[in-house]
């Protein structure tokens, strides 16, 4: 398999991040070597074997629907790039 | 100079022959001294580090110390420090001062230990050389030249170097084990689910785990007491009885059964390397071990089914990182704005290209496509499958055997650029220790002699499910029968 650069465009847009067409074709050439190891996966047959997300198989835990967390909006906003009087500020989204 | 274990550390406090004060000014000096050029710290904490040292003494003459009080240790810079700086190797976070501390850092600042700051490491994790920090190549205090491994490389060089005595780690490939290896310190990767990850910056949720490095097994078990445990915050952490790390470590080795997986031991084992393995082998039959070949038949697919696992994950994770919460926000991106391209994506788009690194952005383009529409089954799916023929080998093979052992890495340390411009290549580095993260098993890296051009060569112990203890006994009963661990750079 092989990524054409329109697709590697695509998944950076996706990703968001921006490529500049000067970066867009050795992006190119080093995801094409990672998808070259990737794919020593598909010769093997899987077929019944179950996906494994966690290594002991254990589920999601719940917790009781109850606040447990307090307030600490002033510090979590105090490493923000842009916040004002509570809010986040991002560039303008609607015209 | 000899090393100094968090055990001499600790016993020379308890017999008040010096104070935290006066070890913590002395690793200041230390790290000061070498930090130009190791490169091991990002942020040096010597105001909080002085005044942590001085409750730790006031605690120490009160009486009300515990096995930590006083200690100096360091952090890798991907935990979460209140009011200390928390980069993760990345221009992304430059000014990030994390409002909350990671369970990890609570709990061993709750135990007394006093953390001097926080090391280099590759970006958010992701590299086996330490190359890929914002802030510069960590160097190998064997030789400057080479690199210290990674991902944990600053933690191993510092340890190595006798800048700090012990430092956390994270392994989500090798990243405690190999850096612990390439720099002959001792470093533990416990099973996934042992140490809570919260406030441990994500790099891929499956497979991340924190550990302790230090010179011997014996300060791993220590810190590792403190560092595992249930925590509710992290949902993936496990609800068990807490284990004594330290207990087992004088057991005898007698009858104790050790795998040797013969795929670990192949035609990509540096010949230096394998002399050093089987010699420290040697040791442990001499202490009443017994060898016996097994096989790991699908170690050949670690490497594919973690550049899709991983990858996949880091690209969910770092979507956190937009330049709105937390970290870096481009300056100027209006010219990206066009018919397709809203002004928020435009700041997106350039903020997220101008705080990523290289290898971090490649890992989350891969996971991008590999998550994307129509291709999830061929690649997520299929690299989960793949996990579970490789944790299905470890299963068969530890019937046959208490531990497995094997090599660390394929070589000893190499030269700083000499894999830089080829990540697959460096993704091969890694062939022994990724396995391990995607069984979720424990392992540790225990110096094991050197190779050829006298850099530290590590050897790799596997255990059991919850088999720390196990695993920290045999390393430790390696260390009294061998000096390795208590070589110093010449420097």
């Amino acid at each position: 398999m092989s990524l054409s650069l329109e697709q590697v465009d695509r998944i950076a847009r996706l990703a968001r991040i921006e490529l500049t067409p000067a970066d867009a074709e050795a992006t190119q050439a080093k995801l094409n070597g990672i998808f070259g190891l990737i794919e020593a996966m598909q010769a093997v047959d899987t077929t019944g074997v179950a996906p494994m997300s966690h290594p002991q198989d254990v589920v999601q835990r719940l917790r009781a629907d109850a606040v447990i967390e307090s307030d600490r909006r002033a510090a979590y906003q105090a490493v923000a790039p842009e916040a004002e009087a509570g809010l986040y500020l991002v560039p303008k989204v609607i015209e | 100079m000899s090393i100094q274990t968090l055990k001499s550390l600790a016993d020379a406090l308890a017999q008040k022959k010096t104070s935290s004060r006066e070890l913590v000014t002395d690793y200041l000096g230390r790290i000061e001294a070498q930090n130009a050029a190791i490169n091991a710290f990002i942020t040096v904490d010597r105001d909080g580090a002085l005044a942590a040292a001085d409750a730790a003494d006031k605690a120490i003459a009160a009486g009300s110390a515990g096995p930590l009080t006083g200690l100096p240790i360091a952090h890798k810079d991907i935990f979460c420090t209140e009011g200390v700086l928390t980069t993760c190797g990345s221009k992304m976070l430059a000014n990030f001062v994390s409002p909350y501390d990671a369970h990890v850092v609570s709990q061993l600042k709750a135990a007394g230990a006093v953390s001097l700051g926080k090391t280099n490491c590759d970006e958010f994790a992701m590299g086996s050389t330490n190359e890929n920090s914002a802030y510069g190549a960590v160097k190998n205090p064997w030789n400057l030249s080479r690199v210290p491994g990674g991902s944990s490389g600053g933690s191993a060089a510092a340890v190595a170097a006798g800048m700090i005595p012990a430092a956390t780690g994270t392994d989500t490939g090798g990243s405690i084990r190999q850096p612990a290896g390439l720099c002959g310190v001792t470093g533990i990767k416990p099973t996934y689910g042992t140490v809570s990850r919260y406030g441990m910056v994500a790099y891929a949720s499956s497979l991340d785990q924190g550990g302790p490095m230090a010179h011997t097994a014996e300060d791993c078990a220590l810190l590792l007491n403190h560092m595992a445990g249930f925590d509710s915050r992290d949902s993936t952490s496990l609800e068990r009885a807490r284990d004594d790390y330290s207990a087992q470590l004088n057991q005898p080795l007698s009858g104790l059964r050790i795998g040797l997986p013969k795929e670990y031991f192949g035609d990509g084992l540096a010949a230096d390397v394998r002399a050093a393995i089987e010699n420290a082998l040697a040791e442990l039959r001499k202490l009443g071990a017994s060898t016996v070949e097994v096989s790991l038949p699908n170690t050949h697919l670690a490497i594919p089914a973690y550049y899709v696992i991983a990858p996949a994950e880091a690209s969910s994770n770092l979507s956190r990182f937009d330049g709105v919460r937390y970290g870096h926000r481009a300056a100027e991106y209006r010219e990206l704005i066009d018919a397709k391209t809203p002004a928020l994506d435009a700041m997106y788009l350039r903020s997220r290209a101008e705080g990523f690194g290289a290898e971090v952005k490649r890992r989350i383009l891969v996971g991008t496509y590999v998550l994307s529409h129509g291709y999830y089954d061929a690649y997520y799916i299929k690299a989960q499958q793949l996990r579970r023929l490789i944790a299905e080998d470890f299963k068969q093979a530890l019937t046959q055997c208490d531990v497995i052992a094997g090599p660390v890495a394929p070589t000893a340390a190499w030269g700083i650029g000499q894999m830089a411009d080829d990540p697959v290549q460096m993704y091969l580095a890694d062939i022994y220790t990724i396995a391990v993260n995607l069984a979720g098993l424990p392992a540790l890296s225990t110096p094991a002699g050197f190779s050829g051009d006298n850099m530290p060569v590590g050897l790799q112990l596997i255990g059991n499910y919850f088999g720390e203890a196990r695993l920290l006994n045999v390393a430790h009963q390696l260390q009294q029968a061998t000096d390795w661990h208590l070589r110093r750079p010449d420097r």
